[in-house]
């Protein structure tokens, strides 16, 4: 009974919402409407369960004076107070809220995006040492793609640029593509093994 | 009549198009503008494949669609007496959607070419009615498809129960996972498994879910230790079950623990740092990258090889596959990550399921090819496949 609930529920509910794919009748649209509102009342309720097993982590983190704890101290403190000044005065666009959020938030998640170009200079260096034949590929396909799409390119040779236009729309689109048709076809077969209870890892495996 | 003749001479002297209010004061038998410019032969229908409160209109160009300003649309229900103007379009535009209408009222509309406010009217046309759709007929060839597909499926996976052997080629990223569990256990470091940024909704962390199932299944038989970060809370509960459904699945429910699966933050540069603090700090022996990502990508895989972890990704993101192949020591690529359940359970039914999605790839490879030889010839057979 406990595997067969949740498998009966995916079955039913995956079926259902293919089927309304199909209707556009406003009863279809308003019942498809009721779900995605259902999908909100389970995410708040998921949120609630996450922001404890944050508050759990970190709380025993400080408790029990583990290596780095003061930052559990700051994560927590973070949360609250951002959570106290939200309820308090709104997240109106000119509130504190706001304020602390693109004066705090918004530069460290820049700071952050703005590591990635030293990380990619050292995936770079690694990707680049021709080690075998695919990496020496890779090399002198990167050299002429970086030269051809800088000014530069067309005076070291005038079809510098085409060919590296050529390098990205035909041989990178091709594989690109390539890709993605086993993406769509992975997609659709892990959606339908799912709703049909033939993929169970989700529930442990099988039986 | 003399009172409309007047009513549209001082039309043709405002310096702004007619309002709504002084067109609803028109009489409804509004005679053809002999002007030229007037647009011709206007169709009204009702919109396929919707649901309902929608009438599209088609007309042909004024003659002199070039030097006037646009068009203005009116309508009138049947029982009204007067049209009233609904919205207007640029020069060289021929259809117009109306949104506001009744289902299962007709209505006739008439569609004015605009030059320096005045209005040259076109006949009405046929009156056009609404109504909802029970069935989207544009989306026939997706229905199709997946019924094929589902036959195709259910085929290779009754074969599949029959016993019948299926090979499935080596996938070196999914045949390490066994030695990167290992090589955590020897060490005694724990494991990470990021699900990926995308939320439960995203397919590539549903197949996200599927090996962090299997994962956790070995993780519970060599009795190692794991971390799951995620990023947002109905992924938090979904890893969590899969965990503890794993560790319950090999008879080891005691060994798992509340605080490997764990929610960190939405924020999406957030969840980054909070991961690279893991990585260096508790110095994970194996990392697993599996799912959807995006720019955090590379900061968090080239974190984790600058720690020395062994490193397995997976993801559908054509985009981010470089960044994890210069930085991992394997990759899935696409359809294996997908494939990866199956392949590491070695379940004959999901690996029935592999055959169907090749013979799958195979028949739209044909489909392809034959859009493309027969468009050598000139016959376009891309709108069949249009999906609307």
């Amino acid at each position: 009974m406990k595997r067969r609930l949740p498998l009966a529920i995916c079955f039913i509910m995956g079926l259902v919402m293919i089927v309304q794919f199909f209707i556009p009748h406003p009863t279809s649209l308003a019942f498809s409407s009721v779900i995605y509102k259902w999908i909100i009342v389970l995410m708040a309720f998921a949120l609630v369960l996450a922001i404890g097993n944050l508050i759990r982590h970190h709380g025993e983190k400080i408790r029990r004076r583990k290596e780095d704890w003061p930052y559990s101290i700051v994560t927590l403190a973070g949360m609250v107070a951002m959570a106290a000044i939200g309820l308090t005065w709104g997240i109106a666009s000119d509130s504190l809220y706001q304020k602390i959020f693109l004066n705090v938030m918004a530069p460290l998640g820049g700071t952050m995006f703005a590591l990635l170009a030293y990380y990619m200079a050292s995936a770079a260096y690694r990707a680049f040492r021709a080690r075998s034949l695919e990496a020496t590929l890779l090399l002198v396909s990167a050299f002429i793609v970086m030269i051809g799409f800088m000014p530069f390119g067309q005076y070291l040779h005038p079809r510098f640029p085409a060919f590296a236009e050529w390098i990205m729309t035909v041989p990178n689109m091709a594989s690109q593509r390539g890709i993605l048709l086993g993406v769509a076809f992975g997609s659709i077969a892990t959606a339908l093994k799912i709703i049909l209870g033939i993929e169970r890892s989700w529930l442990g495996g099988k039986d | 009549m003399r009172v409309l003749t007047l009513l549209m001479f001082l039309a043709h002297c405002l310096p702004v198009p007619l309002s709504p209010c002084l067109i609803v004061s028109l009489s409804p038998r509004l005679p053809v503008s002999p002007s030229p410019g007037a647009p011709a032969v206007v169709s009204a229908f009702d919109r396929p494949n919707d649901a309902g409160s929608v009438i599209q209109l088609r007309w042909s160009l004024s003659p002199d669609d070039a030097s006037i300003d646009g068009y203005a649309v009116l309508r009138r229900a049947r029982d009204d007496t007067a049209y009233t103007k609904i919205g207007s379009t640029m020069r060289g535009v021929t259809v117009f959607e109306d949104e506001g209408v009744q289902d299962g009222v007709p209505y006739e509309y008439i569609v004015a070419s605009l030059r320096d406010g005045a209005m040259f009217h076109s006949e009405p046309s046929a009156p056009a009615m609404s109504y909802p759709q029970f069935f989207h007929k544009g989306r026939i060839n997706v229905l199709l498809c997946i019924v094929a597909f589902t036959l195709l499926l259910a085929y290779f996976v009754v074969k599949a129960r029959t016993g019948k052997d299926l090979f499935i080629r080596k996938i070196a990223g999914l045949a390490a996972v066994e030695e990167a569990v290992g090589r955590a256990t020897e060490m005694g470091k724990p494991i990470l498994y990021v699900p990926g940024l995308g939320d439960i909704d995203w397919t590539a962390t549903i197949a996200s879910m599927n090996i962090l199932g299997e994962v956790a299944r070995k993780i519970a038989r060599y009795d190692s230790a794991l971390i799951v970060p995620n990023r947002w809370s109905v992924t938090y509960t979904v890893s969590k079950e899969v965990v503890k459904e794993a560790f319950v699945a090999e008879g080891s429910p005691d060994k798992f623990k509340e605080e490997y699966v764990r929610y960190v933050t939405e924020a999406q540069f957030g969840f980054a740092a909070a991961i690279n603090g893991i990585m260096t700090r508790e110095k994970p022996a194996t990392n697993f990258f599996i799912g959807r990502f995006w720019a955090e990508s590379l900061i968090m895989a080239e974190t984790g090889a600058q720690t020395g972890a062994f490193q397995i990704a997976g993801t559908d993101s054509v985009l981010q596959l470089p960044f994890f192949v210069s930085a991992c020591d394997y990759t899935l690529m696409g359809e294996e990550l997908y494939a990866a359940s199956a392949y590491l359970s070695r379940e004959p039914v999901l690996l029935g399921s592999l055959k169907a999605q090749d013979y799958g790839k195979l028949a739209v490879l044909l489909v392809l090819f034959g859009i493309s030889l027969t468009s050598f010839f000139g016959v376009n057979l891309l709108p069949v496949l249009r999906v609307q």
